[in-house]
């Protein structure tokens, strides 16, 4: 299981950013081409975003790219450009529908051939950033084996509500759309960023309720957003020792082909192995959440 | 490539490096570089600068930059794209990563 607890955004047209992106360990690096880039700036930063990922080595961050909207006349030649560079992950912004996805699927594989590269190899992550694109995350979220994870993106998501960010009333149909629909199709749920850098407090109780929720992490602005979301994410040691003996004892029926397992004279459910599992992956202990 | 008009890449921020890439009075390629680690890394960048603008067949052209401690991939970057401008392209020739 990869880990997306935190997906920092760099803009891409900024070499110092891009330069150090790599030291801080977020789990995903998202380069940006879209919000962060002037208008007149958008090919510069093509040309520098690929040049990076053609030479520097961010390993063992998750690479991602947010291209312009396919509408925009920019998202094709975002496309030309960064597929034959590789990242992990495409990400397109402004997700309204399925076929948003699909036709963004299409310019990829035909990159991908035309390149001489492993047809389905680059993945994709949608972005929902509209009240449309919220109610139809069900579809989207379905709508391609590449997706690795549906996003929210707050600003324009409240602008189109009418509404403006306050405490976290104004998004709670969204990001319950957003995480359903992600886990009912196997894939990952990103919440928004947090705008108000300075304000720790504000961004812990965010990030918490988003946790609680079921969203596997959130996307960063600052570097200094990365070490509270991953402590955030860290299960307690309680919760770890108690994971360890359900895997333990799973282990154990296993070993005698014994199709019940129980702990403490209580037998255990496949839910509860599931959870121990995730649990343990979170914890950084993988190799401790295996059955047999 | 023919260079047809002045054109700019790139800020004069840290580990950044402005390009100005304009048509050249004489045949060939001419670089003239600002660089606060002129003495220990000039001709490198120089050599990079060069050789980006070799790659996109450009032969002819008088080259202005400001490095401010750009990498080796950033002065890649805003040499193309200031060679592009220039030239008033866009049909850039993206090569595949290993």
């Amino acid at each position: 299981m990869r880990l997306r607890r935190t997906m920092m955004f760099v803009p891409g047209n900024n070499p110092g950013m891009i330069k150090d992106a790599g030291i801080y360990g977020a789990d995903c690096i998202m380069f940006d081409l879209e919000d962060s880039v002037s208008v007149n700036e958008k090919d510069a930063a093509r040309f520098l975003v690929y040049s990076a990922l053609m030479t520097l080595d961010y390993s063992p961050a998750e690479i991602v790219v947010r291209i312009n909207d396919l509408s925009s006349g920019l998202g094709v030649a975002d496309l030309e450009a960064i597929v034959r560079a590789r990242p992990d992950v495409i990400r397109l912004p402004k997700t309204e529908a399925a076929q948003d996805v699909i036709d963004c699927e299409r310019e990829i594989e035909r990159i991908e051939k035309e390149a001489g590269i492993p047809i389905g190899s680059t993945g994709m992550m949608a972005a929902i950033e509209s009240a449309e694109g919220v109610l139809n995350a069900p579809e989207i979220a379905k709508s391609s084996k590449r997706l690795i994870g549906i996003a929210l993106g707050a600003e324009d998501y409240v602008t189109d509500l009418k509404t403006t960010r306050s405490d976290g009333t104004e998004l709670a149909f969204a990001r319950g759309m957003i995480v359903n629909a992600a886990r009912a199709a196997g894939i990952d749920a990103l919440d928004t960023v947090y705008s108000d850098v300075s304000n720790e407090e504000g961004f812990l109780a965010e990030a918490t309720i988003i946790k609680k929720m079921g969203f596997s992490g959130k996307s960063v602005i600052n570097p200094r957003q990365i070490d509270p979301l991953h402590r955030l994410f860290k299960p307690s040691d309680k919760d770890i020792e108690k994971a360890r003996n359900i895997m333990e004892a799973i282990r154990e029926a296993n070993a005698k082909g014994s199709g019940v397992a129980s702990l403490n004279g209580k037998m255990i459910d496949k839910p509860v192995v599931t959870r121990s599992k995730y649990l343990l992956e979170l914890a950084g202990l993988a190799e401790e959440a295996e059955e047999e | 490539m023919k260079i047809i008009k002045p054109a700019v890449a790139g800020t004069l921020e840290s580990s950044d490096i402005q390009i100005r890439v304009e048509p050249a009075d004489a045949p060939g390629i001419e670089i003239n570089l600002n660089s606060s680690v002129k003495q220990q890394f000039g001709k490198k960048i120089i050599q990079v600068i060069h050789d980006t603008l070799e790659e996109m067949g450009v032969t002819d052209a008088y080259v202005e930059a400001v490095d401010k401690g750009a990498l080796d991939c950033a002065v890649k970057a805003r040499t193309a794209a200031a060679a592009y401008r220039a030239a008033g392209k866009e049909d850039y020739e993206w090569r595949v990563r290993p």
